[in-house]
């Protein structure tokens, strides 16, 4: 960690003499738990800083590049969720009929809103926040060809990134706290197995389609319980060797979006299929003023049913997005996913709302109400919370 | 005095009525020229200022840089990069015009590094805040009208076309728009915008025109009025760039994911 702010600390003075631009945020979060904890050694209210500068110097009329994008975080209780990562730093090459990416990336797949199923590359930085959006950096190769039928990304993936989870400080955890030392791999290259993916992808008239492989390191987990050395029971994390194909489809026509993922996964116990498919209808300009209305739902599904380490194997996500279109780009998306067997329900708010040219100011909220014990979201039914985040950006 | 010569007599006043072109033909054959005018730039980029003001003078600012490249039988093509406000910094906005089919736009987030395609019904929606609708700046093709030539007139000294025009395409705000436009170099000084109702909504003046490549003319400045609420939207342009050589590569989903 050390060395590492070190090295941040050099290249903040060595950059500006080589050009390109920074630019970033610095964010202040406070989360608010109405509730005490379910579980001993969590703790309450909760203060939280983040920083995340990104470096950009393009050369060759701008057919190469490179960025350099770290993250950190302090937190006030949780020792798990205080880290350091790298998100990009990565060179790239672009040609007319191909561009080649090297280093740490992101990549995003997919089209639905409640989950992102298709979505692969990336490790889940679960310890920011449990809507899986935020990832780890991943190292790579990638080759993209652009031809006429579409684009093909070649991945070659040389070292994995294990999932990050909350300390026994945390909230929205489950009661026993995952122990990354105890980590076990099916392969024995551990995480120096090289994962590899192909992805095809093409926009053709109303369509937007992707269809991908990946073959190697499962970023989802599965948790075995085990006793460590001084007899106390831990959850280890274990990353099985995995196949999964998946296809992204999204229809874009008038005010309709209709949108559907599926994916079909080998390796991790039986083979099981998943899928969140739906629609995101908008009604533009609302009672003669600037604002959009959107309406979404969203069916989402699991075929291993109660045994899915998901809480979302037949659930109903149903939400609206209100965008104000003001000089402030005032935003509020809200909705329920509700589980249609234990009839479980969780409620997200996100909303924001820009100060200044420089001051964003942003909501969450996730309430969790009547999920049954054996449901996987039962963990959080004390963690309901309010977060409020102040960010300035540069 | 013969019946038939009397008809005749009668007709007569009205034969240079008949023969000449109707004010719609007026109207039609104006923007042809305009559009025909203006063919043949191939691409083009611009960095592009927006100074909004609410009602009470308060200002924000967006600064945006675009690309366009211009397409033979269809609309053009564009790419727009967004560098303020620094929270949307690196967010880019792909969009593939057409005259009267919806126009085909994708949306580039770079914290989620998510492509979205996104509908394009909200063509009456505010671009980012301001005071011009996405259909003010979408570009201009001589499908997307009807037209109708008012009368000629002069403008601050230059003689101008006034022409009306009723938008042909889907989901438009506006009933119908007022453009003056200048005989000399065929481009708008001055749009008036008015609402469903036929109310005036907005008036928007075009300033200190300049020719690039020689006979392409750009303004510097754009103004915009909103009549009904008091805002308004400044918006200037500068260091267009034209025949930079971007091709259909540098408007596609990969060239918006790698944008800066």
């Amino acid at each position: 960690m050390q060395r590492l702010t070190r090295l941040l600390l050099l290249w903040l003075v060595v950059t500006p003499a080589m050009g390109g631009e920074w630019s970033g945020y610095v964010s202040g979060e406070v989360r608010l738990f109405p509730n005490s904890p379910a579980y001993p050694d969590q703790r309450g209210d909760n203060l939280s800083f983040s920083f995340e500068p990104q470096y950009y110097n393009e050369w060759d009329n701008g057919k190469q590049s490179f960025t350099f994008t770290p993250f950190l975080r302090f937190d006030q209780r949780d020792d798990e969720r205080t880290h350091f990562d790298i998100r990009e730093l990565t060179w790239l090459k672009a040609a007319t009929d191909w561009e080649l990416r090297v280093g740490v990336r992101k990549v995003f797949w997919g089209v639905t809103e409640s989950r992102h199923l298709v979505d692969i590359i990336n490790q889940t930085d679960l310890v920011e926040n449990i809507d899986r959006e935020e990832k780890l950096g991943q190292p790579m190769i990638n080759l993209a060809l652009i031809r006429d039928f579409g684009t093909i990304d070649l991945f070659l993936l040389p070292y994995f990134r294990e999932r990050t989870f909350p300390g026994k400080n945390g909230r929205l955890r489950i009661p026993i706290p995952v122990d990354k030392d105890l980590v076990q791999y099916e392969s024995g290259a551990r995480e120096r197995h090289v994962d590899s993916a192909i992805r095809w992808s093409n926009s053709i008239d109303i369509w937007d389609i992707g269809l991908s492989w990946f073959h190697g390191t499962s970023r989802d987990p599965l948790l075995i319980p085990v006793l460590d050395k001084r007899g106390t029971l831990k959850l280890a994390p274990r990353y099985d060797i995995i196949d999964q194909v998946g296809l992204d489809v999204q229809a874009t026509q008038g005010s309709w979006l209709w949108k559907l993922e599926m994916i079909r996964r080998g390796g991790q116990g039986k083979s099981f299929t998943a899928f969140t498919g739906g629609f995101e209808y908008t009604f533009y300009g609302i009672q003669d003023s600037s604002a959009d209305l959107g309406v979404l739902l969203e069916y989402l599904y699991d075929s291993r049913d109660d045994a899915a380490p998901t809480p979302f194997e037949d659930d109903v996500f149903a939400g609206m997005r209100l965008a104000l279109n003001d000089a402030q780009s005032t935003e509020v998306l809200a909705g329920f996913i509700i589980d249609r067997n234990d009839g479980g329900a969780t409620f997200n708010l996100e909303a924001s709302r820009r100060l200044s040219d420089n001051w964003k100011l942003e909501v969450e909220a996730r309430f969790f109400n009547g999920y049954e014990r054996t449901d996987p979201a039962y963990t959080f039914r004390k963690d309901d919370y309010v977060e409020v985040k102040l960010s300035y950006h540069f | 005095m013969n019946k038939w010569l009397l008809t005749l007599l009668l007709l007569i006043p009205l034969l240079p009525e008949a023969l000449a072109e109707t004010a719609q033909e007026k109207g039609l054959a104006i923007a042809v020229e305009m559009d025909q005018r203006d063919t043949g730039w191939g691409d083009m980029t611009a960095d592009m200022q927006m100074i909004l003001r609410n009602k009470r003078g308060d200002e924000s600012l967006r600064e945006i840089r675009v690309k366009s490249l211009e397409m033979a039988n269809d609309g053009d093509k564009s790419l727009t990069i967004f560098d303020r406000p620094r929270d949307i910094k690196g967010t880019a906005f792909l969009s593939f015009t057409h005259a009267l089919k919806p126009d085909d736009q994708w949306l580039y987030l770079p914290a989620l590094k998510r492509v979205k395609r996104i509908s394009s019904s909200n063509k009456s929606g505010p671009f980012m805040g301001s005071e011009f609708a996405y259909e003010d700046l979408s570009s201009q093709e001589v499908e997307k009208y009807t037209y109708k030539w008012l009368k000629n007139d002069t403008l601050d000294g230059r003689d101008v076309f006034v022409v009306e025009r009723y938008p042909a395409y889907k989901h438009s705000g506006y009933k119908r728009m007022i453009v003056w436009i200048d005989m000399k170099i065929y481009k708008p000084l001055k749009l008036e915008f008015y609402d469903r109702k036929n109310a005036l909504l907005k008036t928007l003046t075009f300033h200190d025109y300049k020719p690039y490549l020689e006979k392409y003319y750009r303004p510097d400045r754009m103004e915009m009025k909103n009549h009904q609420t008091g805002k308004s939207t400044t918006l200037t342009w500068a260091d267009y760039q034209f025949g930079t050589g971007l091709s259909d590569r540098d408007f596609d989903r990969n060239a918006l994911k790698r944008t800066r």
